[in-house]
């Protein structure tokens, strides 16, 4: 058994399925021992299944012209009760946080007045738009869709990585995994609790007809996708599916008389809240860049004017700068009162002098990132990088300080992954999604887990080679009782339902007479004709 | 046409959208079982049995899911199984070979050739994905070499009766299983329906529209209503000029049925949806009853009585 497993190395980073003695924790007995089950022929058996129910559903991302099926790994990866428990509560925390931040920034800034942000935090931010100042949204959300990264220590704690509350995207994949795997693998599934992920689009429908202005009754809700060619355009449109909503391009789109409208085949038709999926810099040619064709010029106005809301707000970038995220421990005190329940990632912000001179010294041993960097772009790893270009990060950093920060190198947690050796150790990450609706913040039942597919790779995301992971949030385990008769709902008792009619040319009794007395009549073979 | 061949016409039409009817349901039971840790899996097997009017086993025994599966999908000897109906089918396409056009038959005899491939226990979602595929292909030529006479209107026929009739068993396992079974989105998803549903109610379903969307849908083909409206049509095709003076036969049980579900108030309908789906599958029933008595009668049978004379 479990030959897969053969030769599985321990290594610094924290298992999640084998502790430092070996020994398989208790959270995943059960699927390890299924997937012991299974011979190395029948596991890559279904794991061609996988890629090819995704090549048919067309969760695929393009590799040089060529469709490849997104990468989904056959092992997933199990988060307990307790583990979520903790989990949760934190990232709704740090969402409540982020949604006060922005609104003091783009209101009366008070934590700038008070000191717990310097000001040229706020200012030199790129993604501060001055164009979104006074916008007031009409329930107060502003980040109505978030993803929090999360990663797991070599202690097995979960930490915050970043916050990505511009337009985080992944949430189609958390969908379709679970979809998939279920079909693949259902004997895993049977004797789990696992949470549910499919009232998702329901909750983000609610939540965005909740953000619609005011005095809308029945609020038109569309997405906005940059168009077919966008790397997400999956996801986008599996969003308005599943919502039930239009899907529209900017094209689509018209501002007129202070309100935004679509193009429909009735005439045009009133445009209540945008699910954008365009970059801030898009979305408005007259209030940013000029020369884009992705969205609507004019909406920013409306905006303004409240005719219309768009989700996630515009700006909120300023909020998920990883320089911020230095200050969002204290953010979270200032505002809400409460200790952070989730850690940080220890970082340094390279402004200070004292910092930037320690980071210069450490540079072969640290993670720096750009502030405003997203997919992993323009990130460097110390001991994975060549001399040549420390040196060239060394003057980069010094030329532009405010742009960067530097963190430890964390060994990111490892879960079982299939690569061509079998079974193994491969580096994972945890994006769990939160929806806001002014209300209350809701955070799906486990999120996305990437994974960095290379050996010892610590970057996950998938613009980066990385694959993803079904991840299973466990109920309590399944009672094998049978309900108390009272509290069974009714059945039909049977002969109390209609059957199902069969032509009585089909009654099997009158066709084995029939074959009978041919067979006694006559003998097949004499037969001059074909018998059908 | 003879009779004997359009009752064989009719069959087809019966058991090949029954076969993809309960694909499309057990798909979606199975399913919720797996994914939903809070379904109760004793219970949503039994629903399932007692909307198909199989026994179930007596009270206290777990129902497993294999034993849905056994009795509901991989049975071959019973034609309210998949397995069974589509074996029935092309049984009957069999006797109508010199009617349906080579690509049906062909179509109909390559699914029966293939079933044992496709009828593996461990991975029910792909053979009901499979069936589902089968049907689609069957009706798609049914509408595409089959011209618009007695052949294709009796084929069509006996499919919208059956699918009146399987629809409202699936409206039933939602009735009877309460919040216990699969819910509303799972039913529709499982008719293929979800995704016109959520376009018409923009997202913002509950579950009276969606209970009314598979019910009185006037434009989504696998509502009851536009099922009966559908099998009237073929009825008045069949049979023009009775039509124009008087209602009677089986027009008159399939649209006393339908003007129930469409002029009835929906909450009413609601309330007693059990009871109002187990009388349109009896309408159906009775109307599949009285069309046998019409087009297909069978001679009474001779009986030689030997040795008296």
């Amino acid at each position: 058994m479990a030959d897969l497993f053969d030769g599985y190395p321990a290594g610094a980073a924290w298992d999640e399925v084998f502790d430092r003695t070996g020994a398989v924790r208790p959270s995943y007995r059960h699927v390890y021992e299924a997937l012991g089950e299974l011979s190395e022929a029948e596991l890559r058996g279904r794991a061609e299944t996988l890629a090819r129910t995704y090549l048919t559903q067309g969760v695929t991302f393009d590799i040089g012209g060529e469709e490849r099926p997104f990468p989904i790994d056959v092992a997933p990866r199990v988060v307990t009760e307790a583990e979520w428990d903790s989990v949760a509560p934190g990232v709704a925390q740090r969402v409540k946080a982020l949604e006060a931040f922005l609104a003091d920034v783009y209101g009366p800034q008070r934590a700038i007045a008070d000191g717990v942000v310097p000001r040229s935090l706020v200012t030199s931010s790129t993604h501060f738009h001055r164009a979104a100042q006074g916008i007031n949204p009409p329930n107060g959300v502003r980040v109505h869709v978030s993803g929090i990264d999360l990663i797991r220590d070599e202690a097995g704690q979960f930490r915050v990585l970043e916050d990505n509350v511009r337009v985080p995207s992944g949430v189609s994949y958390v969908l379709s995994n679970r979809k998939a795997m279920a079909q693949v693998f259902p004997e895993l599934f049977s004797s789990l609790r696992i949470r549910s992920v499919a009232e998702y689009p329901s909750r983000l429908l609610a939540a965005l007809t909740a953000a619609a202005p005011d005095g809308v009754s029945e609020p038109t809700v569309v997405v906005l996708t940059p168009g077919v060619y966008n790397s997400a355009y999956f996801e986008h449109s599996l969003l308005a599916r599943s919502m039930g909503v239009e899907l529209v391009e900017g094209r689509d789109l018209v501002c007129s008389g202070g309100r935004v409208w679509m193009r429909t085949t009735n005439g045009r038709r009133r445009v209540d809240v945008i699910y954008r999926r365009v970059d801030d810099e898009f979305l408005d040619p007259v209030a940013f860049r000029s020369d884009s064709m992705l969205g609507s010029p004019g909406l920013m106005a409306a905006s303004r004017r409240g005719t219309v809301t768009i989700a996630n707000a515009v700006g909120n970038g300023v909020a998920d700068d990883k320089l911020v995220y230095t200050y969002l421990p204290d953010l979270i005190r200032y505002y809400l009162g409460q200790e952070p329940l989730l850690a940080s990632v220890d970082t340094w912000r390279l402004e200070e002098p004292a910092a930037l001179e320690e980071v210069l010294d450490r540079l072969h041993e640290l993670v720096v990132k750009p502030v405003d960097g997203s997919g992993g772009k323009g990130l460097v790893v110390g001991p994975a990088a060549t001399a040549a270009e420390l040196a060239e990060l060394r003057e980069r950093l010094r030329a532009d300080p405010r742009g960067w920060i530097a963190q430890p190198v964390v060994q990111l947690s490892t879960v079982p992954t299939l690569v061509e050796g079998g079974l193994r150790p491969r580096h994972v990450d945890l994006r769990p999604f939160a929806v806001n609706d002014g209300d209350h913040v809701w955070v799906l039942p486990g999120g996305l887990t990437r994974v960095a597919l290379p050996e010892g790779q610590l970057v996950v995301n998938s613009s980066q080679g990385g694959g993803s992971k079904d991840t299973w949030v466990l109920g309590s385990a399944r009672s094998t009782t049978v309900s108390s008769p009272q509290l069974l709902p009714r059945t039909l008792a049977f002969g109390e339902g209609v059957p199902l009619d069969a032509s009585p040319a089909d009654d099997r009794t009158e066709q084995q007479q029939q074959q009978q007395q041919q067979q006694r009549t006559l003998d097949p073979t004499d037969q001059a004709g074909a018998p059908c | 046409m003879l009779s004997r061949i359009a009752e064989s016409l009719f069959w087809i039409g019966r058991y090949i959208e029954r076969a993809d009817a309960t694909a499309r349901l057990l798909d979606v039971h199975v399913q919720t079982i797996l994914e939903d840790p809070w379904a109760e899996e004793d219970l949503v097997c039994r629903t399932l049995l007692s909307v198909m009017n199989r026994e179930a086993p007596p009270e206290g025994t777990m129902v497993g899911r294999h034993f849905v599966l056994d009795q509901l999908a991989f049975d071959r000897s019973t034609p309210s199984a998949i397995a069974g109906s589509l074996t029935a089918a092309r049984e009957n396409s069999r006797r109508a070979r010199e009617v349906i056009s080579t690509e049906l038959w062909e179509a109909v005899n390559g699914t029966w050739n293939q079933l044992p491939a496709h009828m593996i226990p461990s991975r029910p979602h792909s053979f009901f994905t499979w069936v589902r595929e089968r049907a689609a292909l069957v009706s798609g030529i049914v509408d595409q070499s089959i011209s618009r006479d007695d052949t294709w209107n009796f084929l069509v026929l006996g499919r919208s009766i059956e699918r009146a009739d399987m629809t409202a068993r699936l409206l039933a396992t939602r009735a009877l299983a309460g919040t216990t079974g699969p819910d509303w989105s799972t039913l529709l998803r499982s008719c293929g329906a979800h995704e016109a549903y959520l376009r018409r109610f923009r997202g913002l379903g509950s579950d009276e529209t969606a209970a009314d969307f598979l019910l009185t849908d006037r434009l989504f083909p696998r509502s009851v209503v536009h099922a009966l409206w559908q099998a009237q049509a073929c009825l008045d095709a069949l049979d023009p000029a009775v039509g124009k003076a008087s209602i009677s036969g089986a027009r008159r049980t399939l649209g006393h049925a339908r003007t129930n579900l469409e002029y009835g108030a929906l909450p009413d309908l609601i309330d007693q949806l059990p009871a109002e789906m187990l009388a349109v599958q009896r309408a159906c029933s009775s109307a599949s009853e009285t069309i046998r008595q019409r087009y297909f009668p069978s001679g009474a049978l001779t009986q030689w009585a030997g040795g008296v004379l």
